[in-house]
Formats: C-alpha cells, structure tokens, sequence
C-alpha cells in the first residue's frame, strides 16, 4: 500500500518535471501552455467564467487558424484555474500553473489575486497579462512580467472623480470602498481627483466584499447629507447597496467603477439601479473598433458577455503577437518583445508605456436608463 | 437625533432576524446540548426553495399578486425545510446521541457544508436576486425611513416568538419540550417519547428558519449559497449572549446583536475621531459579545430557564 502511494507520487513527480521541461525548452513539444486564472467559483463566478472564455475564443481561433513558432506548427492549450478571488488561492494556483509547465499567464481578474500572483510569475520568469486588474500597485512593482491590457485605477478613479466634480456637479461626497485592493486604490484615486477638482470628501466608510447590509454604514452617511455616494468595489455589493440607499431615503446619486457596471448589477439592484453611474474602462462593446464583430463570434459559443471577456481575448492576442515577434514561446524571448507592442485589439489600439500599463487608457461612463446601461460619455 | 432612530430601525430589523435563527439554535441547545452548526445553511436551503418557487409561479401564473407568489414561496419552503431538519437529525445527530460532544459537534460542521455545496450544485454559485414583489410603501417617522417590508419583518418575528413561547409554556409538546431538556431519562420513564420531542424540536426550529431565510432574502433582495453562514455565525452568538438554551435569552441577544451592529457600524467612526472606521463593525459586536461573556459566562439571562421554570 505504501510502496503503491510511493511509486503513484514519484511518477507525478517524474511527470510534473517532464511538464515543466516541455514549457521552457523551446521545440520540446508541440503544445504550449497558457494559463489562465479567475474567480470560478463564489460571487464573481460569472465574471472570472467571461473572462476564461474570451481567452478560450482567442486561443481556439488561433489554433483554428494555425499558429507557427521556430518552423514548426504548435498547438496553444489554455489551461484553466480558479483563484476563488482569494489572495492565497490565487499563489497557490499560481505555483500550480508555473509547475504545469505554462509559457505565459492570462490573468489574475482582481488586483488582490493578481498582485500576490504576480510575485510567483515574475520569479518564474514568466509574462502575465491581466485582462482587468487595475490596481496601480501591480504594474509598479518593477517587474518586467507584469502586464496590463486595461486602463488602470488611477486612470479610471482620475475619470470619475473629475466626472463626478464636473458634469454631476457633485459638493458633497461620500465614499464607501470595499477593502479589497481594488476597492480601495479606486477609491483612494477617486477621493484625490474628486478633492482636486473642488469636491468636499464628508465622510469615507468601509465595508467587505461579502457583505450584504450597508444600512448601517449608509445611515451615518445620510447624517452628513451628502449629494454623491461613491462605491469602490462589486455588483455583489454594490446592487443591494443601490437598494438600500433608496430605502433609506438618501438623496444622493451613486456612483461606481468598473465592478459594478455589468449585466448583474441591475439584475440584484432591480428598480434602484435608475439612475447610477458606473464607469468602464476602454469603449463600450459597441463602439470598440472590433467590438459588434466579437460579441457575434463570442455569443455564438459562451452566451452573453459579462464585461471583460474582450480584454481577455486582447490579452492573448498580445501575447500571441509577441510570439510570432520572437518566433519561438520561450518566455524570456517573449518578455523582450512585449515592450514593442502595437496590436489593434477588439478593444482598440493597444501599446505599453515602460510600467506595462496600456497608454490607451479611454474609461466611458455610463448610467442606467429604463433598466439598461447607457452610454454617457467616454473620457481620456 | 433622525439619524440615531434610524440606525436603531435597522438594528431591531436585523435584531429580528438574527432573534428567529437564534432561537433555532437555543432549542436545540436546550435540549440536546448540541451546537447545530447546520442550523445556518437550514436558512439558506428556506430561502433558495422560496425562491425557486416564486420563480416558478412568476412564469406559470404572471397575474398573480406579489404578495401571493412570495406566500406561496413560504409555504413551500417551511415543509422543505422541516422534512430537511428532520432527515438530518435523524441521520447525522440521532446515531450520535450516546458518543462524546464533540463528535456530534463535528457531524453538525460537516452537515453544513455539505447542505452548502449540495445548495452550490443546484442553485450555482450565483447571488440569485430576490424579485420585487413586494410592495415598496415606505413611512416617514421622525425622519427615519421604514418599510413596509420592514414593519412586517419585526412583527412577524415578535409574533412568531410570541407563538413559540406560548407552545413551549402551554401545549403538552411544550411541557415535553421542557421535561426533556431537563433530564432526558427521566422523562423517558415518564412516558415521553424523547425521539419525537428532539425531532420536533428540530422540525420548529426548521420552520422558523425557512420563514427568517425568505425574510433575509426579500429584505436585501438577493440569496446565495454561502448566505446561511455568516447569518448562523451571527445568530449563534446572539444566542450566547443571551444565554444559550433560554428562549428569551435567544430573542433578548438577537435584538441586542442587530443594534449594537448597527449603532457601532454607524458612531464607532465619530467616536473614535475616525481612528476606527465602519469596517470595525463585527469587531465592536464581538467585542461587546466578549465583555458580556467575561461577566456573565452563561449570557445575560443565564442558560437554560427550562433547567429552573
């Protein structure tokens, strides 16, 4: 029984050394592995599932098309792993995926995974794209593997506070954030551009990303009467939020960032989702150059998009790219041909600046009108 | 002054709340000296079924009125949820009612989660949103805003409370209750059957809790599969801060719980000069949870009333 246990666990060994040889020797094999890495379970499961899937459709029709590296025909693999949007699961996933041999990581989906991760990526030596981490803090570690295809939070927050200032003509702000590291550094960018433009900051209140009562916390807000409220953080939160504001007879408009501004928010917010603004970053679906075509192709295979799914795919158009750059998938030889990105991606033009971050950086704001989110306006 | 009333409103609705789950766990205490952890996920698996069915009637029948399809919601959800209770006493505590406490302890944890991720199987891992229904009235009173949806919730816990003393006082099953939670042998040679009374202990308990899991539901408009447990969490400790296994003591802690949340979430930020944020909210609650227990170790109205009535 034992010896059995023993030769079963050796042969794994043998077999996760032989995998992690293919993946960084060049012409070892004819499969390269790509990870990719979201929530697929808890709360944000049908966002990380959006995002795994724009990755699936990019990386099955290049496969459709044929890909060539170093004279010979490959074949991309993703392989697929759930991180729970938890900091700890997301560095164990990450170690599993740099053992498995992957040449290259789509993700994390939220900056608290994606920044932990990325430690692991880097000490591996392997790029990692993330379709939509957008805590600053990733990309400013120094880390030559850290990568983004999305505007980043103080881009956004800048956005929105500004918007928030300007065309909302907002005085009075309050500002609940989530704790998480996305929550917070968007509410902290929020908080300093709204300052900036002559906005007063009443009150700053905190919650978790798995609560589902703010009355509270609202209810102290309410005695500062401010005329905006500001969420960092998810449509989790963020739609019973919106519920609770109104019943508690608040006046105030409420305004999110990219985590809220999705399908489920109005589904969990119901009638109180009239009227609230949400920013994304990049161009609506719609307006994005290869926008209406994508949507054909992704909905004919994974059903409606969530919100990231474009970025995904982006992702691993870039990464491709820089392949086909450097004819070959050793991630070193990846890694310097990174910087010279120059893609036209479904989300648009997509270059890097010297962090990693993309210098596109467009962030549109939209606003529910007759149960739907409508486009207001998109900002640089 | 409109401020403090309303934060007072939400912590008696959530009081509630917490007061209806509470007592599923201090009858149960009561009576077998069992922590049932699965008490939580009854909740949930209420509100999911509920849910389900609202679904089901909205599709089927869409004229009917709101107030129907949510009643019928209920009613469905109260048998699921007893023959649920019911099944699981009778398969993960009863084989363990002679072994050590702490093995039918870890039976309960494990019931729990295995009720969590049968529920993640068939409901998915989605928050599953809570249809409005429900009429939306809202009153004025002082400044503080309340529901309809909230007067109903807090009246028909005190009735549901009122009801559940009146049986455990005053009906034959209510005098076996508390015979059985006195001595269990002697009871037994007093003819009682102790295999029924603990299973209705378990089944009340159930049905209160399917009712408290559509209320969680309707009032924040949403469900998931992992929303019985910090609820659980909460309700068992408002149960030992009134004194685990008393009635009174399960309703007192549940009201006290809700509103010290909400007066602490609310003033802890003002009070500490901002020091201490809203995010301390479950810190202060436990805090005061902590203060009570050092003083008084068996909660503020003492264990077990039944042991001296």
């Amino acid at each position: 029984m034992t010896f059995h246990k023993f030769a079963i666990s050796a042969l794994s060994l043998a077999l996760a050394f032989s995998l992690s040889g293919c993946g960084k020797t060049e012409d070892a094999g004819n499969v390269i592995k790509i990870g990719s890495v979201a929530p697929l379970t808890g709360p944000q499961t049908h966002i990380g599932k959006d995002n795994e899937n724009g990755a699936r459709l990019a990386v099955d029709e290049i496969n459709a098309k044929g890909l060539m590296l170093g004279g010979r025909k490959v074949k991309l693999e993703l392989l697929g792993e759930d991180d729970q949007a938890e900091p700890k699961a997301a560095t164990i996933v990450a170690q599993k995926l740099v053992d498995a041999g992957v040449v290259a990581v789509i993700g994390h989906l939220n900056s608290g995974t994606t920044i932990p991760a990325s430690r692991i990526y880097h000490d591996a030596g392997i790029p990692q794209i993330s379709p939509s981490a957008t805590a600053v803090a990733y990309t400013a570690q120094g880390y030559n593997t850290a990568w983004r295809v999305m505007a980043n939070d103080a881009q956004q927050g800048k956005a929105l506070g500004r918007f928030a200032v300007g065309k909302m003509g907002a005085k009075k702000i309050a500002i609940i954030d989530d704790r998480t590291a996305y929550g917070q550094g968007l509410a902290d960018e929020f908080e300093k551009a709204a300052t900036a433009a002559g906005g007063e900051i009443v009150a700053h209140e905190f919650t978790n990303d798995r609560a589902t009562d703010f009355n509270a916390i609202l209810t102290s807000i309410k005695g500062k009467s401010p005329d905006l409220v500001f969420f960092g953080g998810m449509d989790p939160q963020g739609g019973p939020m919106a519920k609770q504001l109104k019943r508690l007879g608040l006046n105030a408009r409420l305004l999110g960032g990219d985590g809220m501004q999705n399908a489920n928010f109005l589904k969990l917010a119901g009638a109180d989702a009239e009227g609230v603004v949400a920013s994304s970053p990049g161009l609506p679906i719609d307006s994005m150059p290869g926008g209406p075509d994508f949507r054909k192709r992704y909905e004919a295979k994974h059903g409606p998009i969530q919100l990231y799914a474009p970025y995904a795919y982006d992702a691993v158009n870039v990464l491709v790219d820089a392949m086909k750059r450097a004819n070959s998938a050793v991630p070193a030889k990846v890694l310097a041909e990174l910087p010279k990105t120059d893609l036209q991606g479904v989300s648009g033009p997509i270059k890097f600046d010297a962090k990693g971050d993309t210098t596109g950086g467009a962030v549109t704001l939209y606003e529910v009108k007759d149960g739907a989110w409508k486009v207001l306006e998109t900002v640089k | 002054m409109d401020i403090f009333l309303q934060q007072l409103v939400n912590g008696l609705v959530l009081g509630s709340i917490y007061a209806l789950v509470a007592l599923g766990y201090t009858m149960v205490y009561g009576i077998l000296e069992l922590i049932n952890f699965a008490h939580g996920e009854v909740v949930m698996i209420g509100a999911m079924v509920a849910l389900s069915v609202i679904g089901a009637l909205m599709g089927a029948a869409p004229d009917l009125p709101g107030v129907m399809v949510v009643l019928a919601g209920i009613l469905v959800a109260i048998p699921a949820c007893m023959a649920l209770a019911f099944g699981i006493e009778k398969i993960a505590y009863r084989p363990l009612r002679r072994a050590p406490r702490l093995a039918p302890l870890i039976t309960a944890i494990g019931v729990s989660i295995i009720l969590q991720n049968l529920a993640m199987l068939i409901w998915g891992r989605q928050y599953i949103s809570f249809p409005p229904l429900l009429p939306r009235a809202s009153f004025e009173f002082f400044g503080a805003h309340i529901t309809l949806l909230q007067i109903v919730i807090v009246a028909l816990a005190l009735t549901i409370m009122a009801g559940l003393w009146l049986l455990v006082e005053k009906t034959r099953l209510g005098r076996a209750m508390r015979a059985t939670a006195q001595s269990r042998e002697v009871a037994q040679l007093m003819g009682v059957n102790v295999d029924r009374v603990i299973s209705a202990t378990f089944i009340i308990g159930a049905a209160i809790a399917a009712i408290a899991g559509v209320m969680v539901s309707a009032y924040y408009g949403l469900a998931h599969y992992y929303m019985g447990f910090m609820l659980g969490l909460k309700a068992f400790s408002a149960a030992v801060l009134g004194g685990i296994g008393n009635l009174f003591g399960a309703m007192l802690g549940g009201l006290l719980l809700g509103v010290i949340e909400a007066l602490g979430a609310g003033y802890i930020g003002d009070l500490t000069g901002g020091f201490l944020g809203s995010h301390y909210q479950d810190v202060f609650a436990f805090f005061v949870l902590i203060g009570v227990l050092v003083f008084r170790p068996s909660g503020l109205l003492g264990e077990r009333v039944a042991n001296r009535a």
